[in-house]
């Protein structure tokens, strides 16, 4: 069991505060929705969880741990993985390089000088790249897939480390409904099967309220409501500032 | 105490040079975002033009200060004509290219330049009216040098006035926050572009004329001043005007007093204060954070799949090269030793800016030091060759360790001005210690002991220690160190949150890549039996680039295609003319114009549409 604690985390830009005091936990089983209208601080929080940036004040345990002032790198290795809002991945290299890269850094392989990368690993980051459906394109250069495609190849490195927490920004933006739905229902099934704690931040909203265990809204920087999917759709706070005329 | 004043007001009348030339420097980034390395051309025929036109109208003041109006202006028509000829169409390539195409620039103009004004020191005539000194606390000083002490706040009041003052400045100021955002205004960003580069390079002009009554106008001031500039528009900030002249101030008065402390060292002076200024504040003085060099990959991300196969052609490649002494003469296997040596060196580079997308403007440094480490271990402790082959990798590694730590802390045009300003600080110990380097007399009498003494000997020893290093890069451009490279260079963002310390490897490959140039360069000193401070100055690194280029900076073995064609043409084409920069220059600027993948990228290219 993983819980990561999150406890009035802060942080402004040039006097503006971007995110104010949210506070909420994470544990295994969990597949939290972080939604909030545009500019509300979703990728924000998001850059403060992963060491991205650094929060005004604020902490972030993982397991008791301390994560607050760690680069990226050091929260990743215990165990926090991310996807990106505008993916990011290694455009030079193969869809299966990709994910190789990821798994040769997670076994701390990366300083080899002899053996091609290309021949380590490969087994595994196939296995991977199935289980997100991306197997068939394994050996395409990342740089020229199809949006969506990317979206999955970033959750197959994602998974690649193991994490035990794992935080996805708008994991399904730029897919066909299709292909969110089976997002969607890998990722719940990927809560269930590893015990994983998922944050994600969604536009969607059959996304979110279709899957997410959890809801946190986010309005200016503050968190305004938190329950489950029927609370938080129920909360008339959530309404006027957020759904709005939806409900 | 009044000849600490004086050597005051003498750095105050450097520093008034250094920030007219300076300051059209930083306004020429700040809206192109181009490194203009041809900015210190421009200072240079300023200088000409302005000495030309004195010694026929400077007899009076009215005559005088018109002459150097005329340079000025001169020089700012050129800097238009260049903008049009050249930088418009290199507005979108990577930095590296833009450096390289504006160096062209400066090959073609010193070759001219000689032509027209022939290669003597030309000695101006005084200012009229300004000839002698007055005594300032009993120390001599001369006027015209107040003169200019004057002329530098004076110009920055006028920019000043300029840029917040009238339509034209406003516009230049919106263009050098956003581009895009200028042209949606309305405003045609082609003409305010010519505008900048012709105001830009007159000042450039103006700094090179007011040079004629004060010291002799010679065909080295070019790359003498715009090193200078580089650091003043660094440490001053990027784009920032304000900053280019406090940081002219800086300049001058350390260098003014430097010269008091440390007499041999005063460039390194200048270019560690540089180091320590970006280290301490990374956009400068004065410099904002967006108006840093935008973070553009330096190359572009493709699959490193062309050259998987370059192992399996090397090897059947090996056999004929080790047969060439059997039939080529002793020139032939000179000439072929020296493409064995700047393979590697190459390659080495290589590493760093087709791998990690950096741009180093300096790997002479690592070159160089090689061959001094192997020169001065024959020379000053008599050291045999197998231990002056193995010191060579040795100093320049730690050479490249130490400056690595700082170079790999930027990235981009700042790891490039970094790396340039690291190169002139080796080039300048190396050039300033006499007692230890023989200075530009260099270090004679380098050569191989008896056994190793034959032409086609040494041939196959420099073939297999490049052919090692080499084939210990190319596996390691394929082992997972080459891919964290490139994937720190495709998405450092993503590389840092999958646990890649992608700074830590970016300094190993600095030390790396530093240990093979250093390699190459032993090999080479003994191949020469000499060297000289120039394997370590900046156009031995251009070489470099140009290979690099030349071969396509995209695959694997563009580098060694690179080094083989630049060599034929160095030795076979370019000796044949005395005006080999003006050729070399063209080519720069051909390569970066019409062949950017380079020979091996332009031919795949070939073969893909077939």
């Amino acid at each position: 069991m993983s819980e990561l604690v999150v406890r009035d985390l802060q942080r402004s830009f040039g006097g503006v505060q971007a995110v104010g005091g949210v506070s909420f936990t994470l544990c295994s089983g969990d597949l939290l929705a972080l939604i909030g209208p545009n500019g509300a601080g979703k990728s924000t929080c998001f850059n403060l969880l992963n060491g991205q940036l650094r929060p005004d004040s604020g902490s972030v345990r993982l397991d008791g741990t301390e994560l607050v002032g760690l680069p990226p790198r050091h929260i990743w290795a215990l165990g926090v993985g991310r996807t990106f809002q505008i993916t990011a991945t290694f455009a030079s290299m193969t869809v299966a390089e990709n994910v190789q890269m990821v798994l040769l850094s997670r076994a701390r392989r990366l300083f080899g000088l002899w053996r091609p990368a290309a021949a380590q690993f490969r087994e595994p980051a196939l296995a991977l790249l199935d289980r997100v459906g991306m197997a068939a394109q394994a050996d395409r250069p990342c740089g020229v897939l199809a949006y969506g495609d990317v979206k999955r190849v970033e959750l197959a490195m994602a998974l690649a480390s193991e994490p035990t927490v794992l935080l996805m920004d708008e994991p399904t933006a730029g897919m066909a409904p299709a292909e969110r739905l089976a997002l969607m229902v890998l990722t719940a099934e990927l809560v269930r099967e590893r015990g994983l704690a998922v944050l994600f931040t969604e536009h969607d909203m059959d996304a979110v309220f279709g899957h997410a265990t959890r809801v946190l809204v986010l309005d200016r920087g503050r968190l305004i409501a938190e329950g489950s999917p029927d609370q938080v759709r129920a909360d008339p706070r959530v309404q006027s500032v957020y759904l709005g005329g939806e409900a | 105490m009044s000849f600490l004043l004086v050597q005051a007001l003498s750095g105050l009348a450097t520093a008034a040079t250094l920030f007219l030339v300076s300051s059209g420097l930083t306004i020429v980034f700040g809206v192109t975002r181009i490194v203009n390395f041809a900015h210190g051309s421009f200072y240079m025929v300023g200088a000409y033009a302005g000495w030309s036109l004195i010694e026929r109208f400077g007899g009076t003041p009215a005559g005088f200060w018109g002459s150097v109006a005329a340079a000025a202006l001169a020089m700012g028509v050129l800097g238009a004509a260049m903008e049009i000829g050249l930088l418009r169409r290199l507005y979108r390539s990577p930095e590296l290219f833009q450096l390289l195409g504006t160096f062209g620039v400066v090959l073609v103009v010193q070759d001219l330049t000689a032509w027209a004004w022939g290669p003597e020191d030309l000695l101006g005539r005084r200012a009229p009216g300004l000839k002698g000194s007055i005594d300032i606390l009993d120390q001599p000083f001369p006027l015209y040098d107040l003169v200019l002490i004057g002329l530098g706040p004076l110009v920055l009041g006028l920019l000043w006035l300029l840029f917040n003052r009238t339509r034209w400045g406003t516009l230049v100021r919106a263009a050098t926050q956003d581009r895009e955002m200028t042209s949606a205004l309305g405003v045609d960003p082609a003409r305010l572009f010519t505008g900048v580069l012709f105001l830009g390079c007159a000042l450039a002009g103006l700094g090179g004329a007011l040079q004629v009554p004060r010291e002799s106008v010679t065909l080295q001031m070019d790359m003498a001043i715009v090193v200078e500039a580089f650091v003043v528009v660094v440490v001053g900030g990027m784009g920032s005007l304000t900053g280019a002249f406090l940081a002219s101030l800086l300049i001058g008065q350390l260098q003014a007093f430097g010269i008091l402390v440390f007499p041999q060292i005063t460039l390194v002076l200048v270019f560690l204060f540089m180091a320590v200024v970006l280290v301490l504040r990374p956009h400068g003085l004065l410099g904002r954070p967006d108006e840093a060099p935008p973070t553009a990959p330096a190359t572009v991300t493709v699959p490193l799949l062309a050259g998987r196969h370059a192992g399996t052609w090397a090897l059947a490649l090996l056999p004929v090269l080790a047969a060439a002494p059997l039939v080529a003469g002793d020139y032939a296997l000179i000439l072929l030793t020296e493409v064995v040596i700047l393979a590697l060196f190459a390659a080495s580079l290589h590493l760093l800016i087709g791998l990690g997308g950096l741009v180093s403007f300096g790997h002479a440094a690592w070159f160089g030091l090689g061959a001094y480490g192997s020169a001065l271990l024959v020379r000053h402790l008599d050291a045999p060759m197998p231990l002056a082959l193995a010191g060579a990798p040795v100093l320049a590694g730690l050479g490249a360790l130490v400056a690595g730590w700082f170079c790999v802390r930027r990235s981009g045009l700042y790891f490039a001005m970094l790396t340039l300003a690291f190169a002139q600080i080796v080039w300048s110990i190396v050039f300033q210690w006499y007692a230890v380097t023989g200075g530009d007399n260099g270090i004679l009498g380098v050569w191989p002991p008896g056994w190793a003494a034959g032409k086609a000997t040494y041939y196959w020893l420099t073939l297999a220690l490049c052919g090692g290093a080499l084939w210990l890069l190319y596996r390691a451009a394929f082992a997972p160190f080459g891919y964290a490279l490139r994937a720190g260079r495709d998405s450092g963002l993503r590389a840092e949150s999958v646990g890649i310390d992608v700074r830590r490897f970016q300094w190993m490959a600095f030390v790396l890549a530093g240990a093979a140039a250093g390699l190459a360069g032993g090999l080479y000193a003994f191949a020469k039996g000499s060297v000289f401070p120039t394997l370590l100055a900046v156009p031995q690194s251009v070489d470099a680039l140009v290979m690099v280029l030349m071969g396509g900076i995209q695959t694997i073995t563009g580098p060694l295609a690179g080094a083989v064609v630049f060599h034929l043409l160095e030795s076979e084409v370019m000796s044949l003319t005395d005006w080999w920069r003006l050729v070399l220059g063209l080519i720069i600027v051909a390569l970066v114009l019409v062949f950017p993948k380079g020979i091996v990228g332009f031919l795949s290219g070939i073969r893909s549409r077939t």
